[in-house]
């Protein structure tokens, strides 16, 4: 039995040996191998966390046992749950609007300068972005200070009264708006810098011989060739914004009176600080739907472009 | 290496001789604890205070032939918060950690009972107060042993001048180094126009109505001397009484004599009121005022820390006391015990109290009246009636006496410091106490 098997094994051996010397010539396996690592991370460190925020949303206060949608039905019965919602989109879709706004214009003019001294320009516009976001912030925290801020000692000599950047609801809200936008804007204007250097010249060549007027080759030209970058980076910016944690914690710390509570710093205070982690949990796992919903409509709008292209 | 464990019989000798010997006479001798112990201590303000802490332990570490190593970890940006919570959750993590205020009833499932610990502790260093054994003691059991690092008292530090120019009160005569408090006029009523008083004179009282711990500390205190709680020990919502309604009333008149950024305030901010000249009063620990000898001296040598203002309901001031604990999951839990026991003695708590510039505050009754106290100025004698010698008021924290699940959630939201700031801001008394009362509903859930 063994001396018949014997053979057929080598046999069998040697198929394995090379049919995995050609699983390991084709390109996709390769391909794989490369990103395992990336992998790898992603399921420890974005899928597994994920997963475990969805386990503990799922638990009761003291995470002793399973309570499924509780969380969520108790979420939606309370009044500062909702002021929460409100503030996260005000906060997140006013954001993204300026940012998008303000890019715009700035990579108009950063491109319309002569490419010798662009650099330097396209450098300085991307600080605010490459500073660290909590260290920027603190910077702003003591602009805002309450007692002695640099703006209003700067703005009283013009007659103007001391504004309670941090004290009041609406210049809270105002205020972390700006410093989001302050950060956030230099990414949008190099996005849209490099979809701008992408539009053939031809075609503003041929909307003047057309005699179009500067808004008309806005409209008609640069808008629709750069439709898709600006639908990617107002769904990546929302995203971020949406998440957005540090800016309003160094800031505000989400007062006064939870007028500058945002879904990541409410889950904080919810969870971390008052010690119901499953109701932080469901707090933050809250804004997936949201996202979901918009980047469904953003991107089903990009592929419908694309196929249309 | 080879690791010796104490066996639990042989340490609750080792505590029981402690109960009945002199101090003179070391506790861990008959504890020979062995192994490896790794320690999260809270990392303190001040600075060279963690030089003292550390040495004692290695001093320990070397009788007892322990191999120690020691983690400061900082309470800024809430890391020792998020070390606490990572820790409870992946079951591992230091044998010792600092506990801070509300943590150990949070943690309670998790913790090491420490009554062998806490109780003997009592007999030979006196009684601890009610607020430590509220925050510590859940079921009969000690969850933690009360910490002399990081405890502290937030009651009034003032200005000297100040009170004396613009309100006529002279704060030491009312609070006397050296002697026992003579501040029977020291009531709400005097609070209230003396912070009238400064105010109009441009020198408010710093006081803030954020949702960070200063401002909901004060908050706490003027409370319950109205005797306002929010939820009884019982756990009934009794937002809606007079007291509250009292309690509020009183509050509202005195924020209009605050500065108007109150409630943006932060727990730096009291402090930089003080330094900067601007206030005559700010509810703190004495760091501010160290700070302020360091930058500003002639601001530090008019400061006198002191007592709260009496309410109807009686004299209490704001204590937040740090715990030592061990988790159920630590691997050298004698060793931990005998740690925390060796730290508590009062030569242990005398260097550490020394060594904070008087900042730390022990638990225990006998230790009240170090020299440090009475030492530390300028003035000499500033921070005299710091650790409340006479026990002249009754230490407390906001939101007691509620069950500490409701009360974490009614402290770390701050609802007391938002019910001022919307009465104030013109919302009807009713609905504040409404709003309130719903918040609350929602933190009894189980």
């Amino acid at each position: 039995m063994a001396d018949i098997a014997a053979p057929s094994s080598v046999a069998a051996m040697g198929d394995n040996r090379s049919s995995l010397h050609k699983l390991m010539q084709r390109k996709s396996t390769v391909a794989f191998l490369m990103a395992l690592p990336l992998i790898l991370l992603i399921l420890g460190l974005v899928a597994y966390p994920a997963g475990y925020a969805v386990y503990l949303a799922t638990l009761n206060k003291g995470m002793t046992r399973f309570v499924g949608f509780g969380n969520f039905e108790f979420l939606f019965g309370r009044d500062t749950f909702w002021l929460v919602v409100y503030q996260s989109c005000l906060f997140a879709i006013t954001a993204v609007i300026f940012k998008a706004i303000i890019g715009f214009i700035v990579a108009h003019f950063v491109h319309n300068i002569p490419s010798k001294g662009q650099r330097k320009w396209r450098g300085m516009l991307l600080v605010p972005w490459v500073i660290p976001p909590a260290m920027s912030t603190l910077a702003w925290l003591w602009l805002f200070d309450p007692s002695y801020s640099a703006i209003n000692y700067l703005l009283a000599p013009l007659g103007i009264d001391r504004i309670p950047w941090t004290g009041e609801a609406g210049w809270a809200r105002f205020s972390v708006i700006l410093v989001n936008v302050w950060i956030g804007a230099p990414f949008f204007m190099i996005m849209y810098l490099a979809a701008l250097k992408s539009v053939p010249e031809q075609l503003y060549e041929a909307a003047a011989i057309d005699g179009a007027t500067w808004w008309q080759r806005i409209w008609y030209v640069t808008l629709p060739m750069m439709r898709n970058i600006i639908a990617i980076t107002a769904l990546f910016s929302l995203i971020v914004t949406f998440a957005n944690f540090d800016i309003v914690r160094v800031l505000t710390a989400g007062g006064p009176l939870n007028s500058t509570h945002i879904f990541g710093t409410w889950a904080f205070r919810v969870g971390i600080e008052g010690g119901d982690i499953p109701l932080g949990a469901s707090v933050s796992l809250f804004m997936v739907p949201i996202l979901a919903v918009a980047a469904t409509f953003i991107l089903r709008d990009i592929t419908k472009r694309g196929s249309e292209v | 290496m080879a690791s010796r464990k104490v066996s639990r019989r042989r340490f609750v000798a080792g505590t029981a001789a402690l109960s009945t010997a002199m101090v003179a006479a070391p506790f861990v001798r008959g504890a020979y604890a062995a192994g490896k112990l790794s320690l999260g201590f809270w990392d303190h303000w001040v600075p060279g205070a963690n030089k003292t802490s550390e040495a004692l332990i290695k001093e320990w570490a070397a009788k007892e032939k322990v191999d120690v190593t020691i983690d400061y970890i900082t309470s800024q940006g809430n890391k020792l918060l998020l070390t606490t919570a990572a820790e409870s959750q992946a079951k591992s993590g230091h044998d010792v950690l600092a506990f801070s205020t509300w943590l150990p009833s949070r943690y309670a499932d998790q913790l090491v009972p420490m009554n062998d610990v806490v109780e003997p502790l009592i007999k030979e260093n006196g009684a601890v107060n009610a607020t430590v054994e509220y925050l510590g003691k859940v079921g009969g059991k000690w969850l933690a042993v009360p910490a002399t690092i990081g405890s502290q008292m937030k009651g009034p530090c003032s200005r000297i001048d100040m009170l004396k120019q613009h309100a006529g009160i002279d704060i030491q005569a009312m609070y006397p180094a050296g002697s026992a408090p003579k501040a029977d006029g020291w009531t709400l009523d005097t609070f209230m126009k003396a912070a009238e008083a400064c105010h109009k004179a441009g020198a408010s009282f710093g006081i803030g109505l954020g949702t960070t711990s200063d401002s909901v500390d004060t908050a706490g205190a003027i409370f319950h001397s109205f005797g306002a709680q929010l939820v009884n020990a019982k756990g009934d919502i009794t937002v809606k009484s007079d007291n509250v309604r009292k309690a509020l009333d009183y509050y509202k008149r005195l924020m209009s004599f605050l500065p108007e950024d109150a409630p943006a305030w932060d727990d730096a901010s009291n402090n930089k009121w003080l330094v900067s000249g601007k206030g005559a009063l700010i509810m703190n620990p004495p760091s501010a005022w160290a700070v302020a000898k360091r930058d500003a001296p002639k601001v530090a040598e008019q400061c006198w820390t002191h007592g709260f203002p009496a309410g109807p309901a009686g004299r209490f001031g704001p204590f937040l006391p740090f715990f030592w604990g061990t988790w159920n999951f630590s691997k050298n839990q004698s060793a931990a015990k005998s740690l925390m026991v060796f730290l508590s003695q009062k030569s242990s708590a005398e260097q550490l109290v020394a060594a904070s510039g008087g900042y730390d505050l022990p638990s225990f009754a006998n230790f009240t009246t170090f020299k440090t106290w009475a030492d530390e100025g300028p003035p000499t004698g500033t921070l005299y009636h710091y650790p409340n010698p006479f026990n002249h008021q009754t230490l407390s924290i906001a939101a007691a006496p509620a069950p500490h699940k409701i009360a974490e959630q009614i402290y770390t939201q701050a609802i007391q410091t938002q019910m001022v700031v919307r009465h104030f801001k013109g919302e009807a008394m009713d609905r504040t106490l409404d709003w309130a009362a719903k918040e609350i509903e929602g933190f009894s859930r189980n």
